[in-house]
């Protein structure tokens, strides 16, 4: 699904800071990957650039989605070729329904996949269905993007778009962020639904309660622009008892 | 800088020179009388000069000049005239000349409608206590003689008064057929105690036009005003509204000026009676040779009244906006609750955008606030609509449009600001 070679990134307006330092991973349909790291190790990097943000320069290596050089691509394509970022922190845009905006979306979607644009009443009946699973109520639908949402609704809208929009490969940045427990579950809950044989998820995240819900099939510790460690859930548990001193000092012997 | 008394002398002399030889147009004697007292203000205070503080960020000369320079009339068969599908009485004026013929009769229930023409001919007429006297109350503390010199000459206009609630707006539709038509139109509305009336006004007046519309809005009455400027690009033009309010009464006037060499629209308030409403508000997109000046005086004189101005303004390869608004509360005025926001979009970095937001307080017991912000496309909103698979023009189109909506939403009636949100939407189109 997803391959990433040899990936060297630095910042666009200071080519001293490089972020990515020869990162690689591969994703197979239908897994579930997590990626853990320290604070500044480039985790959410890695998603901007993967998603198509101004602001950084790729120096070398790959990145592909289903064999379609995804580096090429406009972050509208990128999309539309089935690549989904939760944002960390979801942006509000006033003035824009969100019902307005999941529309264009699925739409501008659609078109650009040569697929025929949803009836106005197909997607209603659509959007009401999911956003029920999410806990979302009318009124936020009706509301502008994300203005005065709270943290929890910000991340429940992320989940809901994304059910909408039934990326193939989806990647969550620190999607725990900001969330009390029973957000937590609920937004896992969306998720895990969404799970399937044909959709890949990359998971980042700090901690390792969030893969208590989502359970990873396979968990790579990143450090310094690089996947420094690569193993199955226990390796979050560890993690989680030991911290990231050890397995730092482990990488750099 | 050019001492007071010479630049005095140079505008009234500049006055009189545009007025040598122009005689008022005849009439009875109420007009007549208005029209007089118009002609000495003008010759008093001179033409507006761009030394002029009031006209520091916009130069008056297009629209002092003794002819009007010829702009090319724009065809716009490309999407139905605005307002088309509601149901109006429709009055036509062509060149700023008012057509009987393209106009339905003058009647609509709970309204007197007669042209400005056919009252100056009669000696007594029910607007001879509006027609010039807002005019003449607005001179101060700013002048303002474009407004007077449209007194003192213009024959072409309506003046409406409504005295019970009509059954459905009155739309006033301006049409051009000449290459440098130079038109001046006065209105007078008056809208009785307790009635509400909605005034639609739509496209491009003439090649140069000097309009002023003058309100009366009596107490609990309120009147919806809402005007779309046209898209020709090179006509040039001044538009003054004067309107007081009593006691409870509402105003809600919204604008769209979408091109234009040169427009500067002013409105002067007076909230005359406690607990009375004001809201002003604009939108703006201007495209290249684009000089777009919204001139506001919001005067509090009552206390418990409300206002608000909200003009947005997006701008692009080489546009100007201009915004001049000020709030001023009377001492009598407490419990004002004063608002004004000013912003602009600028798609690029040869936009300009002049804002001089005023305050002016002689109560102790109010609030007021006023903003103006100039910014550019935000790029964390324009990556989120990218990264959902929203095409680059279309999502900058979505933010444009979501930036002017906050004054769109002045409009009381969905149905208007919907209408006016697709023509937004097309000319986005037509230039991405």
């Amino acid at each position: 699904m997803l391959q990433i070679n040899n990936l060297h990134c630095e910042l666009e307006d200071d080519s001293e800071v490089k972020i990515l330092k020869g990162l690689s991973l591969t994703i197979n349909a239908g897994e579930v990957h997590a990626i853990m790291g320290p604070n500044g190790s480039g985790k959410s990097t890695l998603s901007y650039v993967l998603s198509g943000r101004d602001g950084y320069t790729v120096t070398d290596g790959s990145a592909t989605l289903e064999g379609a050089d995804l580096l090429e691509m406009e972050p509208e394509e990128r999309a539309a070729a089935g690549l989904f970022l939760a944002f960390q922190y979801p942006v509000e845009i006033p003035g824009v329904g969100n019902m307005t905006f999941l529309r264009t979306a699925v739409n501008a979607q659609r078109k650009a996949r040569g697929e025929e644009e949803l009836s106005a009443g197909d997607f209603l009946k659509l959007v009401r269905a999911k956003a029920k699973e999410l806990q979302i109520d009318a009124d936020m639908l009706k509301r502008p993007v994300n203005v005065g949402f709270s943290g929890g609704e910000k991340k429940r809208n992320e989940i809901l778009q994304m059910a909408m929009l039934e990326p193939k490969m989806c990647i969550l940045d620190e999607t725990d962020s900001g969330l009390d427990v029973d957000a937590m579950k609920l937004v896992s809950d969306g998720v895990n639904a969404l799970r399937d044989a044909g959709r890949s998820f990359l998971v980042i995240t700090h901690y390792q309660r969030l893969l208590n819900h989502i359970k990873p099939d396979v968990v790579h510790i990143m450090s310094e622009g690089r996947i420094i460690k690569t193993g199955g859930p226990e390796l979050a548990l560890e993690v989680e008892e030991n911290g990231y001193a050890d397995l730092l000092a482990e990488a750099a012997a | 800088m050019m001492p007071r008394a010479k630049l005095k002398a140079q505008k009234v002399e500049a006055a009189g020179a545009l007025l040598a030889g122009r005689e008022l147009p005849a009439g009875g004697a109420w007009i007549t009388k208005a029209r007089t007292a118009a002609a000495a203000r003008v010759a008093s205070m001179g033409l507006p000069s761009k030394r002029d503080e009031y006209w520091r960020y916009t130069d008056p000369r297009r629209l002092t000049a003794p002819a009007p320079e010829a702009a090319k009339l724009h065809v716009t068969d490309d999407e139905a005239p605005l307002f088309d599908g509601f149901d109006r009485l429709k009055l036509v004026f062509v060149d700023g000349v008012f057509d009987a013929q393209a106009s339905d009769a003058l009647a609509l229930p709970g309204v007197e409608i007669c042209t400005l023409a056919d009252a100056a001919r009669t000696d007594l007429h029910w607007a001879r206590d509006l027609f010039g006297a807002l005019e003449a109350r607005g001179q101060a503390p700013v002048e303002r003689s474009l407004a007077s010199l449209n007194t003192a000459h213009a024959t072409e206009g309506l003046l409406i008064r409504i005295t019970a609630t009509p059954p459905k707006p009155i739309a006033l539709v301006y049409r051009r057929a000449n290459l440098a038509g130079d038109a001046m139109v006065h209105h007078v509305i008056r809208v009785e105690g307790g009635a509400e009336a909605t005034i639609l006004e739509n496209g491009p007046m003439a090649a140069r036009f000097n309009q002023v519309t003058e309100v009366d809005i009596a107490d609990g009455a309120t009147l919806h005003h809402i005007r779309a400027q046209g898209r020709d690009h090179e006509r040039a033009g001044i538009t003054h509204l004067f309107a007081k309010l009593g006691a409870g009464a509402q105003l809600k006037s919204f604008t769209l000026s979408a091109n234009g060499a040169l427009v500067r629209n002013e409105a002067v308030i007076w909230l005359d009676g406690a607990e009375g409403s004001a809201h002003i508000a604009g939108a703006t997109v201007g495209d290249g040779a684009f000089h777009h000046d919204d001139t506001v005086f919001v005067t509090h004189g009552a206390p418990r009244c409300e206002s608000r101005q909200v003009f947005k303004k997006v701008l692009r390869h080489g546009a100007v906006g201009v915004f001049q608004g000020k709030i001023l509360v009377d001492q009598i005025a407490q419990l004002t609750d004063g608002y004004q926001i000013s912003q602009s979009l600028l798609l690029d970095e040869d936009a300009q955008f002049l804002a001089k937001p005023e305050l002016e307080i002689y109560a102790d017991d109010v609030k007021c606030s006023h903003g103006s912000t100039s910014g550019e496309i935000d790029h964390n909103q324009l990556f989120y609509l990218r990264a959902r698979g929203v095409p680059e023009d279309r999502a900058k189109m979505l933010l444009v449009l979501a930036f002017l909506s906050e004054a769109l939403e002045e409009i009381a009636d969905p149905a208007y600001a919907d209408d006016l949100r697709d023509r937004l939407e097309s000319w986005f189109k037509r230039r991405s």
